[in-house]
């Protein structure tokens, strides 16, 4: 065992960053989809574009104003996103909901491409995060380290809200009832705004630690790790926070350790082939609740 | 008077089906026109492609629409279908003599056949082509409905939304499986396969002059397999269908076997697109894996939206529309300048630059998306007989306004 994890640090450690960054995207999907029932498509898109304005921003800001300027901006969009694309199909059925979410992740993309001109964009280095340290007997970026323990960090503090203050309380009434949490008083539209907001804000985070590993933007940059955070949420059962962090860490460590068997083109598919099995064996995932279907 | 009425109906039919045959009759004359007898100008050269794509994403598009408009289920893994159709097509459409050439890197790839070729050894060459083409199709459409059945089963039991991101995700599985270095010597890995059989090759010599069938080639495929499709709909399978679309549990307490009809739709929208992917390599003459990404189904689904969820007809305006506007209508947008109708000359305009065209296309998708949620035809078909009934309608209605007009002004 012992000679297996020394063998595979680099990767594990790498799987270790990467699941922590997948878990910050996955937060906000868990989220939406736990009040919306609406698989966010435009997530991963979102989290794209945090990383494209942080390009832009810092061409003509100091680099920690650009960081600020990143999470705001990227915030905005994610609330814009949800006032004008999925507000008004409230009441509409579910498909329509979902197809409106897939139009916005087009147009977002079609937008970068169009800003970009489809060349890849090179991320800024962030001095805190891109600095070498040394492990054991290899070296590696700052971010490695970084990123596990500010995902825990954040997790903890987004579980003590849901759990222990008002809002919380609100975002679970919502996400059981939606009327009959109208009726006792909540501003349901206010609540699911605030979720755009926490989940737009963990997924710049994500952008910042993902991209200062991978050194470029493109267009297409993020529907593959918006798709694998979703099928980390769906492992971890979706609705379920720690559900979905813990989700996001098993599929970044076995998507590295599949690279480092030498099987790197199968390791995005991996991916989906663990969701398929957890939803034949388990459709609710870990930590799902049990759903009933009302006839 | 009840019978008069039976009478009727039939009778707008009849008329309608001829206009109908008249009209695909007038198209085909004019599509053999545009092949062969029209001079190559600006104008054809772009709408031969728009034509050809058009109607391929026509039948792409009518496969889709059968899963997600009749029968309610929330597919996404129509690039991953269309992906295995264009490859088990190319692979069987490759000249035996260009295998080396094209597997370069896999020593000639493991099968050293093509249909066309041995078809041209008994037909002649042009008439292997043709028949060579038809049968690689064929191929593409069983070999992904095969895939189909075989993904079906695990996956048809999930609802909407979970059913959406695992056929995704079984797209992207097969896109990795096509790409992978171990299949090389049968997918040639991430390089492109080409040289296979293609529009350009349908072509046939009639005495002194060759007849071209660039445009009706895929206009017929995919009228072919948009007609079927409409067919099934119509049969007491497709009304199954629709009854699961409308509510599932009612259906089942119907006694209709939800898992062998979901099955069945499945199957059968897999083997049009596995067909559709097929015509989209032979239209673009190269096919490579990379090409059939997520981005292509979601195409796809936003022109069905665009035509109407559950409207044949409306899907194949939408595919036309759509692909003339990308392809050619909105060219300008991307040009740097706008050109003024009529006068000629140009405005530049600095942001019409590549991919402006893009932005544009997917806004109007989302006006269409939030604002015009039922598409151009909502769930109604084009019909000529409706049509016809229609006017006749208003006629008689007009008439009967008159005579209660004309009795009014008697009192």
């Amino acid at each position: 065992m012992s000679e297996f994890i020394s063998n595979n640090l680099p990767y594990l450690l790498a799987g270790i960053s990467v699941g922590g960054q997948y878990a910050l995207i996955a937060i906000g999907y868990t989220m939406v989809y736990g009040i919306l029932r609406l698989i966010n498509f435009a997530h991963g898109d979102v989290f794209m574009v945090a990383g494209l304005i942080m390009v832009y921003a810092t061409a003509s800001l100091p680099i920690y104003v650009s960081i600020v300027l990143v999470v705001v901006a990227t915030v905005l969009l994610g609330v814009l996103i949800e006032k004008v694309a999925y507000k008004p199909l409230r009441s509409a059925p579910r498909m329509s909901v979902m197809i409106s979410a897939i139009g916005v992740s087009y147009l977002l993309q079609n937008c970068a491409l169009y800003f970009t001109g489809g060349l890849p964009q090179i991320y800024p280095e962030i001095p805190a995060l891109t600095k070498q340290v040394v492990i054991g007997s290899g070296s590696t970026k700052m971010v490695t380290l970084v990123t596990p323990i500010l995902t825990i960090v954040l997790v903890v503090a987004l579980v003590l809200l849901i759990r222990y203050t008002k809002v919380g309380m609100a975002m679970r009434a919502v996400s059981k009832d939606f009327e009959t949490s109208e009726l006792m008083g909540i501003k349901i539209n206010n609540v699911i705004s605030l979720t755009f907001v926490i989940g737009c804000f963990l997924a710049a985070i994500g952008s910042l630690l993902y991209f200062s590993n991978y050194a470029s933007v493109i267009p297409t940059s993020g529907a593959m790790p918006g798709l694998k955070a979703f099928v980390a949420a769906v492992f971890g059962g979706i609705g379920s926070v720690p559900g979905a962090v813990i989700g996001a860490f098993i599929i970044g460590i076995c998507e590295n350790i599949i690279k480092g068997m030498g099987w790197t083109a199968f390791s995005d598919a991996f991916t989906f082939v663990l969701l398929i099995v957890i939803l034949l064996v388990k459709p609710t995932g870990i930590f799902g609740e049990k759903a009933t279907d009302k006839v | 008077m009840g019978k008069k009425l039976q009478a009727a109906v039939p009778a707008e039919k009849k008329i309608g089906n001829l206009i109908a045959v008249v009209l695909i009759a007038a198209l085909y004359v004019l599509l053999y026109l545009l092949d062969n007898v029209l001079p190559v100008n600006s104008t054809t050269t772009m709408l031969i492609p728009v034509l050809q794509k058009g109607a391929i994403y026509a039948l792409v598009c009518v496969s889709m629409n059968l899963l997600n408009g009749f029968t309610g289920l929330f597919s996404l893994g129509q690039a991953g279908f269309m992906l295995i159709g264009a490859y088990s097509y190319a692979i069987f459409a490759i000249p035996a003599e260009q295998h080396e050439a094209v597997y370069q890197y896999f020593e000639g790839g493991a099968i050293q056949f093509s249909i066309p070729q041995v078809l041209g050894n008994v037909l002649g060459e042009s008439g292997g082509a043709f028949l060579g083409a038809i049968i690689c199709l064929m191929i593409g459409g069983v070999v992904a409905a095969v895939f189909a059945a075989l993904i079906g089963i695990p996956v048809l039991r999930l609802k909407s939304d979970y059913l959406a991101i695992a056929t995704l995700g079984f797209a992207e599985i097969i896109r990795a499986l096509f790409m992978w270095n171990g299949l090389g010597r049968i997918t040639n890995g991430s390089n492109l396969l080409r040289k296979y059989t293609s529009f350009a090759n349908m072509r046939f010599q009639v005495g002194g002059t060759v007849i071209k069938l660039d445009t009706i080639f895929p206009f017929l495929i995919a009228m072919l397999g948009i007609l079927t499709i409409v067919l099934l709909v119509n049969s007491s399978y497709g009304r199954a269908f629709k009854s699961i679309r409308d509510d599932e549990i009612a259906a089942e307490a119907m006694g209709i076997n939800l898992f062998k009809h979901k099955m069945l739709s499945f199957v059968i929208s897999s083997f049009f697109a596995g067909v559709g992917g097929a015509l989209l390599a032979m239209f673009q003459t190269t096919v490579q894996a990379n090409f059939f990404r997520s981005t292509m189904t979601y195409e796809i689904l936003l022109i069905v939206v665009i035509g109407g969820i559950g409207s044949i007809s409306g899907s194949c305006i939408g595919a036309f529309l759509y692909i003339a506007c990308s392809e050619w209508w909105l060219r300008f947008l991307d040009s740097g300048a706008l050109p003024i109708p009529f006068v000629g000359g140009e405005i530049p305009v600095p942001f019409f630059r590549d991919g402006f065209r893009k932005v544009v296309l997917s806004v109007v998708i989302m006006v269409i998306v939030l604002f015009f949620s039922r598409g151009i035809m909502g769930d109604k078909e084009l019909s000529f007989s409706g049509l016809i009934r229609k006017i006749r309608g208003k006629k008689e209605a007009k008439a009967a306004a008159q005579a209660a007009a004309g009795e009014e002004d008697a009192q």
